[in-house]
């Protein structure tokens, strides 16, 4: 059993700081943070902001993979939420369009963990139907156009500011609050994090293992309408085709980052965020350094191979030696 | 050492094995011969090294040191694959064939008769009933694995091996799940096996099996070589103190004397109460201070019957009664809110969390209870884990420490201090002492006797009949998942429960 | 019999289910019954029918392989510069092509198998990879012109009534009777199917696993590279955004063509089925004209959540009843 300290998380903040300064040297304005209109502008906000969407699906990403699960299914609720939300943006008052949004977001998450918890289908192929049929209830929604909307409400989730940062970042770190809150606060943490250790035990010892698969899902699905929201508000419309497309992906990338095991049991929430940092982080310095931004999904999968070996218990700390960022210490023994 | 030492030649001549895992040693120069026809119990205590025996010899697992011969030659095989081809082959307790193929299929995977790269499925399915016939099995072949019982899953298995030109074949503990008529029709394969100048090795728990059919015991105890004998030579006792290193304490093994009082107060009562499938309706009655045992061979209702009582499987019939009142029982979290906990038998699945330190995996049932919005304190929780650490002795006394890297004895305790934790009325523990070093097994006993003196109720499923009989106030017999003999007093004695399952009239009196 | 006609049901339903649909389209489109309607289903859904019997593979083994659709991007990219800008003749293309898929596919089992790694996330980065490597080579969509596109795509068997077994539908066709045969008639198939039955055991019974899980993603590459052969010659084109979102086609069509996702059971000729499902959904758009195609994501995902729900039903009573005489421990 290689033994694993996600909490420490110094080789993802280690990465994140290398990445960063990787850009800085490219981009030797990259740090450089101005002030306009009361709002913060520099390339370093820009990745907090743009990180925001991925960063927020993530953070509900990381409770499913803890439990065992995966949700693909949240690009394409992203789709529908946004879709809901510019569709009604212009007709109805903010609350009720983020009440709509946020509700329909909540309902494929209970889609999502009813086949899950109740019927007991894996989660990689429930969260597949909603993955494939999703996208086309937002198009349904959208009835295939592009929705734009006008309102200034709507508009300020993905374009203003608050205390001069960005709303989405602000969106992004309020949610990170709230489920810190929720699962740390309560005892909700060690319950999901035993569960995904070893769900029969859990249940045994009295967990109510169902309710709390429904749960992640549900809130995995009311991150992802956020998100959605937020992709939104900031173009001024939604694209059911391409709202969040291959964002699902991004999410468990960033979970992994943050070095949550696929394989269930402990995670982290703020690490899972600065995956999902790291992610933008990469994604912008290949803009800054000039590179086609075509690079993007190369650097991606060798990312993700390079945290996967990392992670492999068969390559133990060889990686480490190697002064690889991201592996941390495994134990090398026979896993039988 | 001189491998010709004995006449005949050895089939199988292992010398000075050794392995090591991250600086622990799990077998230290080990030597183990094996005649042509001979049947060799392997035995030893869990960590004793069977398992890494068998796993070096057949190349799962790479020796640090040692040789092995084969019939004089030399060999070294590198993955269980080879060993085979070698003429090595291991039938495990979990049956290792893919369940979702025929049987045919499992029988000749990987060396089906082929025509043109072709699979030829005709050809294959008659020799796999030819084969089969050998060992008096008449199945259909072409149906999938998985519809038969695991007895006969493991004679395709040993079937598969035999006729893949087996010389050596390794049985780890092929009866474990077997029932006694399944056994018998194991060792009838043995013996038969055993005339065509097989040489087997046999890996069991139950020491009855050992002088039923083997010719010859080698006992591992810590990774080293502990004694190797003809059976004759090495009675039970003997065999006992070779494997435990030491006998076993008068205090575990004598029944202290017990004061017969007023009835104490009933602390749940079952009429009636049974699943289809499971176990037959059956009547308990659990009182505070008293110990209800559950014996029978494995299969026969014990682990259900326990299941049904903490509603992790649903009842079907019957009532149940807590305290005097009508209670339903259809989830451990119900079950739980009546005072009931539950050590399950299977530790590593169903009991210990692994990941998770051992804290956190003694304050889970409580906090379960609690709910997830009225969380324990970092505080509460630290004094919870330390109290019961210190009161059971848990080794390293590190709450910190993820529980997997514990050891089984002291796992066992952290599962016993988490629902100790809840303060039940009832304490049902599966096999307490199963896999655990004597040293555990002790410590466990004396606690069963000091929680009934506290007044708590228990219900205790054991094997260990000789261990049962000294702290059960009660014992139930089951046979054919049903209840079938009910012990008390004076009449609870290993004689009797023997006696009990064996012969106990078919009738169960639980449909009173 | 009993018992071979049971695993067989998931593949009948899928007949079944085709059948059905073929029959209402036809009462409400007349000339919907006819061989061309079918040849059509057969050559617009060549390439996909090719990738899900690779898949079929792949899940079976317990697997999953998700950078097919970007290997048919890839390849289709790669094949257009090699014959319109490298000169390389076509067929010396595709055999560059398709053993760069199978390295590429080997390269994706070996890691899974060495590093006991999840199979999603491997193909995962697989796929990042692959669309990213097409990326590279192009962003443009890139004509193909040179003879042996023309004549491929003039080549076909002729039918009365317009219908036309093209060359595409003819590939697809092979690829799914020779899936067959190396799937049900093969060692390596029987591999493919305990490997999805249990691991561990099936290396403890001496098969080579290593080996037999690296062929079974080199194969499911290798299909991938013919399917985008099969594309380009379609559409005479390559284009490195081509066949986005494949591989989920892919898998829907290898459900609801009753393989079981955990792996263990399923039959080549069921995803065959699947696909046809879907691509008679397509049809029935295109017929209808004032549908969107979005009713064909709906109704896919429909499709795959009735059967997943069948086949979990299934799996539940086949388990309730072997638990009865058999005994509860697992």
């Amino acid at each position: 059993m290689a033994m694993r300290f996600p909490r420490l998380g110094t080789s993802q903040l280690l990465a994140l700081g290398v990445i960063l300064l990787a850009n800085w040297m490219v981009s030797p304005q990259f740090f450089d943070i101005r002030v306009q209109d009361g709002r913060l502008f520099g390339s370093l906000i820009d990745v907090l902001n743009r990180g925001a969407p991925v960063a927020l699906l993530s953070i509900g990403m990381v409770l499913v993979i803890a439990m065992r699960g995966i949700d693909l299914s949240v690009g394409a609720v992203m789709a529908i939420c946004g879709a809901i939300a510019a569709s009604l943006a212009d007709s109805h008052a903010l609350p009720v369009v983020l009440a709509a949004a946020l509700g329909a977001g909540l309902l494929c998450g209970l889609w999502n963990g009813f086949l899950v918890a109740v019927l007991g289908i894996q989660p990689i192929v429930a969260t597949l139907i909603l993955m494939v049929a999703g996208r086309g209830i937002a198009q349904l929604i959208t009835e295939g156009r592009i929705v734009t909307f006008t309102s200034p409400q709507l508009a300020f989730l993905g374009g203003g500011s608050v205390l001069g940062l960005p709303t989405p970042v602000v969106l992004t770190l309020g949610m990170m609050a709230l489920t810190l809150l929720v699962v740390r606060g309560t005892a909700l943490g060690l319950m999901i994090e035993a569960t995904g250790g070893n769900p029969r035990a859990s249940a045994l010892a009295g967990i109510g293992t169902k309710l709390i698969t429904v749960a992640v899902y549900v809130w995995s699905g009311l991150c992802a309408a956020l998100a959605g929201i937020v992709a939104s508000a900031d173009i001024l419309g939604a694209d059911a085709n391409n709202a969040g497309l291959w964002l699902e992906l991004d999410a468990i990338l960033a979970v992994v980052i943050g070095g949550t095991s696929l394989f269930g049991g402990r995670f982290s929430i703020l690490l899972a965020v600065v995956g999902a940092l790291i992610i933008q982080a990469m994604n912008t310095g290949i803009l800054l350094s000039g590179f086609p931004p075509e690079t993007n999904l190369v650097v991606k999968a060798v990312v993700v191979l390079a945290v996967l070996l990392a992670q492999s218990p068969r390559l133990g700390g060889a990686l480490a030696g190697l002064g690889v960022l991201f592996s941390r210490a495994t134990s090398g023994g026979p896993r039988r | 050492m001189h491998a010709t030492e004995t006449p005949p030649r050895p089939l199988l001549a292992v010398t000075g094995f050794s392995k090591s895992f991250a600086g622990f040693v799990a077998l230290d120069r080990v030597d183990f011969t094996l005649r042509p026809g001979e049947i060799h119990a392997l035995l030893g205590e869990n960590g004793a090294g069977k398992s890494t025996l068998i796993k070096t010899m057949t190349g799962v697992v790479t020796r640090d040191a040692g040789t092995m011969g084969l019939d004089g030659v030399e060999i070294a095989p590198r993955s269980a694959e080879e060993a085979v081809r070698m003429g090595l082959a291991t039938v495990y307790q979990e049956v290792n064939l893919a369940p979702n193929l025929s049987v045919a299929q499992n029988l000749f995977l990987g060396r089906q008769p082929t025509r043109f790269g072709l699979v030829r499925e005709g050809e294959m399915r008659r020799r796999a009933r030819a084969l089969l016939a050998e060992f008096g099995l008449s199945i259909d072949v072409a149906a999938p694995l998985e519809s038969y019982s695991v007895a006969v899953q493991h004679i395709v298995a040993i079937a598969r091996a035999v006729d893949q030109s087996a010389r050596v074949l390794i049985l780890d503990e092929p009866t474990a799940s077997l029932d006694a008529h399944e056994v018998e029709v194991l060792f009838a394969v043995m013996r038969q096996l055993k005339a065509r100048g097989i040489g087997i090795v046999f890996v069991t728990h139950f020491l009855d099996q050992v002088y039923a059919i083997c010719d010859r015991i080698t006992v591992l105890r810590n990774g080293r070589l502990a004694g190797s004998a003809p059976i004759a030579e090495m009675p039970r006792l003997d065999l006992v103190r070779l494997m435990l290193g030491r006998e076993l304490s008068e205090a575990t093994t004598e029944r202290p004397p017990r004061t017969e009082d007023a009835p104490a107060a009933e602390v749940a009562a079952f009429r009636g109460f049974g699943k289809e499938g499971m176990v037959a309706p059956f009547d308990l009655t659990l009182r505070a201070g008293h110990v209800v045992g559950l014996a029978g061979l494995l299969g026969s209702g014990r682990t259900e019957t326990v299941r049904l009582v903490f509603g992790a499987d649903r009842a079907d019939c019957g009532t149940a009664e807590v305290a005097g009142r009508a209670a339903s029982i259809g989830s451990p979290r119900e079950a739980m809110a009546l005072g009931f906990g539950y050590c399950p038998e299977e530790r590593k699945t169903e009991g210990i969390v692994a990941d998770l330190t051992v804290r956190e995996n003694i304050v889970l049932a409580l906090q379960a209870r609690r709910g997830a919005l009225s969380p324990l304190s970092r505080r509460e929780q630290d004094a919870i884990a330390a109290k019961f650490i210190r009161l059971l002795d848990i080794r390293p006394p590190d709450p910190e420490r993820p529980i997997g890297l514990l050891s089984g004895g002291n796992q066992q305790k952290a599962l016993l201090a988490r629902w100790l934790a809840t303060a039940p009325r009832l304490l049902i523990l599966d096999e307490p002492t199963r896999g655990i070093d004597v040293g555990a097994h002790a410590e466990i006993i004396r606690l069963i006797r000091e929680l009934c003196a506290e007044g708590m109720a228990l219900l205790v499923v054991s094997s260990e009949l000789e261990e049962l009989v000294t702290y059960a106030d009660e014992v139930i017999v089951l046979r054919d998942r049903a209840h079938v003999a009910r012990l008390g007093g004076e009449q609870i004695d290993v004689a009797s429960i023997l006696a009990a399952i064996a012969e106990a009239p078919a009738a169960p009196p639980a449909a009173a | 019999m009993i018992r071979s006609l049971g695993r067989l049901t998931p593949v009948l339903a899928t007949a079944a289910v085709f059948l059905a649909g073929f029959v209402v389209c036809s009462l409400i489109y007349p000339n919907f019954a006819s061989l061309r309607v079918v040849m059509n289903l057969l050559t617009d859904n060549a390439f996909l029918v090719i990738v899900a019997v690779g898949m079929t593979f792949v899940i079976i083994s317990g697997g999953i392989d998700l950078s097919v659709g970007s290997v048919i991007g890839f390849t289709t990219v790669f094949l257009a510069l090699a014959i319109e800008r490298w000169g390389i003749p076509p067929l010396a293309a595709f055999v560059l092509i398709l053993v760069l898929c199978a390295l590429f596919g080997a390269c994706m089992g070996a890691i899974i198998q060495y590093f006991e790694l999840p199979a999603f996330i491997v193909t995962l980065a697989g796929m990042f990879l692959a669309r990213g490597a097409s990326f590279l080579l192009s962003t443009e969509s890139l004509p193909i012109t040179a003879d042996l596109y023309a004549h491929l795509s003039d080549h076909a068997l002729r039918f009365e009534g317009g219908a036309r077994l093209t060359v595409p539908a003819m590939i697809m066709i092979a690829v799914v009777l020779a899936g067959m045969v190396l799937l049900h008639l093969t060692r390596f198939g029987a591999n493919v199917y305990a490997l999805g039955g249990s691991r561990t055991a099936t290396g403890l019974m001496g098969i080579n696993v290593a080996r037999t899980t690296v062929l079974i993603y080199t194969l499911s590459s290798v299909l991938a590279g013919l399917a985008g052969i099969v594309f380009s010659l379609y559409t005479s084109s390559g284009y490195s955004l081509s066949a986005v979102g494949v591989e989920l086609d892919a898998i829907a069509a290898v459900v609801i063509g009753g393989t079981l996702l955990s792996g263990g059971y399923g039959f080549i000729f069921g995803s065959f089925l699947g696909v046809m499902i879907q691509g008679l959904i397509q049809t029935y758009i295109s017929f209808d004209g004032m549908l969107s195609s979005w009713w064909a994501k709906i109704a896919t995902g429909l499709l795959l959540f009735a059967f997943i729900a069948f086949q979990q039903l299934t799996l539940h009573l086949a388990r309730r009843s072997r638990r009865a005489p058999a005994g509860a421990h697992p």
